[in-house]
């Protein structure tokens, strides 16, 4: 349990002096968020549905800091250390591999929960965007795709024994979901093929779960993209227990 | 009389292949409580393999393996809290500062030492709060090892330790491999090179494809090849050789312009050589002995030379 606790410390200390992602979980949704709310304002328009554009944003970025924490800082970090051999000196103790991958994910967990808390400060206390669902449902949902996006990213790393391809793929899948799900530019405004290529992408239903709960839609009406995201968490996890290993 | 209490490490007849290779093939020894076991052969021997199935991270397959008198595969959670391990190619983090790398590893063992003196006795102090990357060589390896001693083991292995260091930080690594013994810690080291396995070790297995074709302490390895000693020196003026030559114990003389090379049985060789020489009021300069080494013995049963 003394394991458990440092090497969550460990590994948030870790994330912290990593610049890059340090910058993507805990900066880039607040400042996209004034960016482009200095930029479009917070007025209500027919093109995002009759909400204003910030409204609509909010839990989008939610959404895209996950899927890039998700593709990004947790598999590069993963892939990085088992190719040098990190992985390896942390095996050759009592720990158990399940501890230190919970650490693992956890810490990266803790910090996109930090990152988001800061965007919706920003939010709130710069365009005065207000948050109309349940607390502990917006949670369950951000859980719910870290889950699936983590495990997507560890994924890549059980399957792709390079660290190199690993940071290559990890950002050949992230930027077309970041463009075409409408976390970015709200899907009303882009072509038809586009909104039917973005149900197929899973960030399309992350920003739709939490863009619902963040509004106070019932679980009922968001049963796709729970479902959606859970086969995904599913499929990944199986993934990574079967493929990944220390070294 | 050898009690099992006193064999950390037993085994017999180990077998690991690789595709188209028999890396280690039907190899068996003991290694004693206390003593600093060496494995040393050239590169692709089998040493790491051998050594990577003792500590738990390969299946062999054949042969029985046992370390603490437990089986590393199956008991290996039991086996590491009790065990140091040093490998020849591993890393951490590289924004970890020193003092947080002993700090966490002390966290996984259930009887840790304070990690503080062991930063200090490997001259780590003033590194405390270093980032990992930005050591040089020998302080990465000096972390490797006060990471392997945190659980205070009753065995360390330690693989290829000395492989990347200037011959300074390998002297004294060795110093600190004597220590580590002396605190009551068995040592298995494995190395290619032949003067730190004569140096170090109390007993050498020497390993090739394979094979131990050799294991003994280093002297009595080296006596086995009952080699001749040499005593080598310059002459200016003109030498009377049977003088020399009537010494108990030479051999032969050799003579080559001014360089003279006397071989002998080691006891009382070089005092015979010098008293003769003064005796006859010969001036001589440049005078040195040449034993023979591990190496020898290594040329001797392989047929090769060890190449760094």
């Amino acid at each position: 349990m003394l394991g458990f606790r440092k090497l969550t410390i460990v590994q948030a200390k870790l994330y912290l002096r990593e610049p890059m992602a340090a910058f993507f979980t805990l900066l880039f949704g607040p400042s996209l968020l004034l960016l482009l709310g200095f930029i479009f304002g917070n007025e209500p328009s027919p093109a995002t549905g009759g909400l204003g554009y910030l409204d609509q944003s909010v839990a989008a970025y939610m959404a895209m800091i996950i899927a890039i924490v998700g593709l990004t800082a947790v598999p590069i970090s993963a892939a990085l250390r088992r190719e040098s051999g990190v992985l390896r000196r942390f095996s050759a103790t009592p720990l158990r591999p399940l501890t230190y991958f919970l650490t693992d994910v956890l810490a990266p967990f803790l910090m996109t929960l930090v990152g988001i808390l800061l965007l919706v400060l920003v939010g709130a206390v710069v365009f005065g965007v207000r948050f109309e669902g349940n607390l502990f449902s917006l949670l369950a949902g951000i859980t719910l795709g870290a889950w699936a996006f983590f495990a997507l990213g560890y994924a890549l790393v059980g399957l792709i024994p390079s660290a190199r391809a690993v940071i290559v793929i990890g950002n050949v899948v992230l930027y077309p979901l970041m463009i075409f799900s409408g976390a970015m530019v709200p899907l009303a405004v882009m072509p038809e093929a586009v909104r039917t290529i973005s149900r197929f992408l899973p960030l399309t239903h992350l920003v739709a779960l939490l863009r619902g709960l963040w509004f106070g839609q019932p679980w009922g009406d968001l049963l796709t993209e729970v479902a959606v995201l859970g086969g995904m968490g599913i499929v990944g996890t199986l993934i990574v227990a079967r493929t990944f290993r220390w070294e | 009389m050898k009690t099992q209490d006193d064999i950390v490490v037993g085994v017999r007849n180990l077998v690991k292949q690789y595709p188209g290779v028999k890396a280690v093939d039907d190899v068996s020894f003991d290694v004693r409580r206390g003593e600093i076991f060496g494995m040393v052969g050239p590169n692709g021997a089998g040493k790491t393999t051998t050594i990577e199935c003792l500590e738990g991270f390969r299946q062999p397959d054949g042969g029985t393996i046992q370390v603490l008198g437990l089986d590393p595969l199956r008991d290996r959670y039991q086996v590491r809290e009790r065990i140091g391990v040093q490998f020849q190619s591993a890393a951490l983090p590289d924004r970890i500062k020193v003092w947080e790398a002993l700090d966490l590893f002390a966290a996984f063992y259930s009887r840790p030492v304070d990690w503080q003196p062991v930063l200090e006795q490997m001259g780590l102090a003033e590194k405390r709060d270093a980032y990992f990357a930005k050591l040089s060589g020998g302080q990465k390896q000096r972390v490797f090892i006060a990471l392997a001693l945190i659980n205070d083991p009753e065995l360390a292995f330690l693989d290829e330790l000395t492989t990347g260091l200037d011959p300074q930080a390998r002297r004294a690594m060795w110093d600190q491999v004597r220590t580590i013994r002396e605190r009551g810690t068995t040592v298995f080291l494995t190395t290619h090179f032949m003067e730190e396995a004569e140096r170090l070790c109390d007993r050498v297995a020497i390993i090739d494809h394979g094979k131990i074709v050799a294991l003994d302490t280093p002297q009595n390895l080296i006596d086995s090849l009952r080699a001749e000693n040499r005593v080598v020196f310059e002459v200016v003026a003109p030498l009377d050789e049977e003088s020399l030559r009537a010494l108990p114990g030479v051999v032969r003389i050799e003579r080559i312009g001014e360089r003279v090379v006397v071989y002998g049985q080691k006891d009382g060789l070089v005092s015979g050589v010098v008293n003769a020489l003064e005796t006859d009021g010969i001036r001589f300069e440049n005078l040195r002995t040449e034993q023979p080494t591990l190496e020898d013995v290594f040329l001797t049963l392989t047929g090769k030379e060890m190449r760094d």
